[in-house]
């Protein structure tokens, strides 16, 4: 008679967490960071059209590092919940911290039940209004929640990157060409090559702005932003 | 948080279907109130009778949407600030008449379908797209119109591709017909097209448009009980939003108000 095999629920997890790990340090980095206008997105994406950064709702953007097809799941699940809670309650009853409390739900779920968990690591990134705080939340595979403050990075070498932005970003008043030049150094530092323009996938949330806060910045405005004085 | 493993597609209003089979427009069974306004005739279809007007023009930028501010309930006037103009999203909007509950509704949903499919796609729907989705919409609320809760909506917008504004009037089973001058619909709309028909020529400037929108609305005003004129003590004007390649325009009261002031003028000089 065979007995059955026994794995003990750490070595499980363990397991599973560098499984996870490794699939989301392959790929490449998005970095959030407060600024004087708001909250700048970056990414590191050579795709004009496969888009890591998006924008969630009013005053919320999502973006996701490692497996494509999983965080893009994870991306209009969230946009059909805070559709769904804005119509049904009001637009400003949807706020970052419950959908990054229902993004950790789902992920911890799946990272404790499912045969193979996620490799994914995502941001949740809320501009306040008025003079009210921004929030960023970062959630790791196993659904684990991190409410980040100034700067937040996910994907590829984060530690190399965290390291790097901590030791330059000093005050949330910087302005957006500063953030945004950070940003790209930060990025060409831990990949060791120039990411130009075309290279990288760059949106703001805009505190001033009324309604739908999200706006992308192309290579072309990118540009004239780097170039201006 | 669901994670909808497989894909309800990218539209909000297939999703709150899906999601609340309770909500599917349709009232309790019954027979409807005798007497009820537009109840349905004898033709079967519900006559359509609601105290509004709502119009659109096109014009040589783009189009053009204006409507007026009065809610009627009956013989009583139960509001004087009522929007009927909405902007559907930055290159489009949507003018409702009917039943009040339902028409807003409608407004507020078609407007919540359009951000949801930009933001699910990362695309804007085309022109054309929008307009079906709303006649699929329009077609989904006909068991509430039997039951006379007629919604009747125009849809208006500036398509890219083609770069010229466009109109599109419903009928009350999701019939989508496109208009290639103008339209106009509520319990007023007779006599704001006939006053569209009188004025409209091709290739307006948008100054012209401004005063033939406000002409049709004045004269269903005049007509119509249940459209309301410019209110010049509480300073409550026409609702105008103009599209054009630059997006939707919601005007300023003081430029409607001053185009409304020198229409009376002109009228008083008549009389």
């Amino acid at each position: 008679m065979a007995l059955p095999y026994y794995v003990s629920p750490e070595q499980m997890m363990a397991d599973k967490a560098e499984y996870a790990k490794k699939g989301i340090a392959k790929g490449r980095s998005i970095i959030a960071m407060e600024c004087a206008v708001g909250v700048l997105l970056v990414a590191d994406n050579p795709s004009a059209s496969l888009h890591k950064i998006s924008e969630m709702y009013d005053r919320i953007a999502f973006s996701g590092a490692g497996k494509y097809n999983e965080f893009e799941m994870l991306r209009k699940a969230g946009i059909r919940h805070a559709d769904l809670k804005g119509y049904t309650y009001s637009r400003e009853d949807v706020t970052a911290k419950s959908l990054a409390n229902a993004y950790s739900q789902s992920i911890g779920t799946i990272f404790s039940t499912d045969p193979k968990p996620l490799e994914v690591e995502i941001l949740v990134v809320e501009v306040g209004e008025g003079d009210k705080p921004n929030e960023i939340y970062r959630i790791s595979f196993d659904g684990s929640i991190i409410d980040e403050r100034g700067v937040a990075a996910i994907g590829g070498k984060v530690e190399t990157l965290m390291t790097f932005l901590k030791s330059r970003w000093t005050t949330p008043a910087i302005t957006l060409r500063e953030a945004l030049r950070l940003g790209i150094d930060a990025l060409d530092t831990v990949t060791n090559q120039k990411l130009g323009p075309e290279g990288l996938e760059v949106a703001v949330l805009e505190r001033t702005r009324v309604g739908r806060a999200f706006r992308r910045i192309g290579p072309s405005a990118m540009k004239a932003l780097l170039g201006s004085p | 948080m669901p994670l909808f493993n497989d894909d309800p597609g990218s539209s909000f209003y297939d999703l709150l279907l899906s999601r609340r089979p309770d909500f599917s427009g349709v009232l309790p069974q019954g027979p409807p109130p005798a007497h009820a306004p537009g109840m349905p005739t004898a033709s079967g279809l519900p006559s359509v009778s609601h105290g509004t007007t709502v119009l659109a023009i096109r014009f040589q930028d783009g189009v053009l949407m204006a409507g007026d501010r009065q809610a009627t309930e009956g013989f009583q006037v139960s509001g004087r600030r009522i929007e009927k103009v909405f902007k559907a999203d930055a290159h489009s909007t949507i003018a409702i008449a009917g039943a009040a509950g339902p028409a807003l509704e409608l407004a507020r949903l078609f407007q919540i379908e359009l951000e949801h499919y930009e933001k699910l796609e990362g695309d804007i729907l085309s022109c054309e797209g929008k307009a079906n989705k709303l006649a699929q919409m329009v077609r989904g609320n006909l068991p509430m119109a039997f039951q006379g809760l007629v919604v009747i909506p125009i849809f208006a917008g500036y398509d890219l591709k083609r770069r010229e504004g466009r109109i599109f009037k419903y009928d009350v089973t999701g019939g989508r017909y496109e208009e290639t001058d103008y339209h106009a619909t509520g319990s007023g709309g007779k006599d704001a097209r006939d006053t569209m028909k009188q004025m409209y020529q091709r290739g307006l400037s948008e100054a012209k448009t401004l005063r033939i929108a406000l002409e049709a609305l004045y004269n269903a005003a005049e007509e119509d009980v249940g459209t309301g004129g410019p209110d010049l003590i509480r300073g409550i004007y026409p609702t105008v939003m103009v599209m054009t390649e630059q997006g939707v325009r919601d005007l300023e009261t003081s430029q409607i108000a001053e185009a409304c002031t020198a229409l009376i003028e002109t009228r008083r000089e008549r009389a």
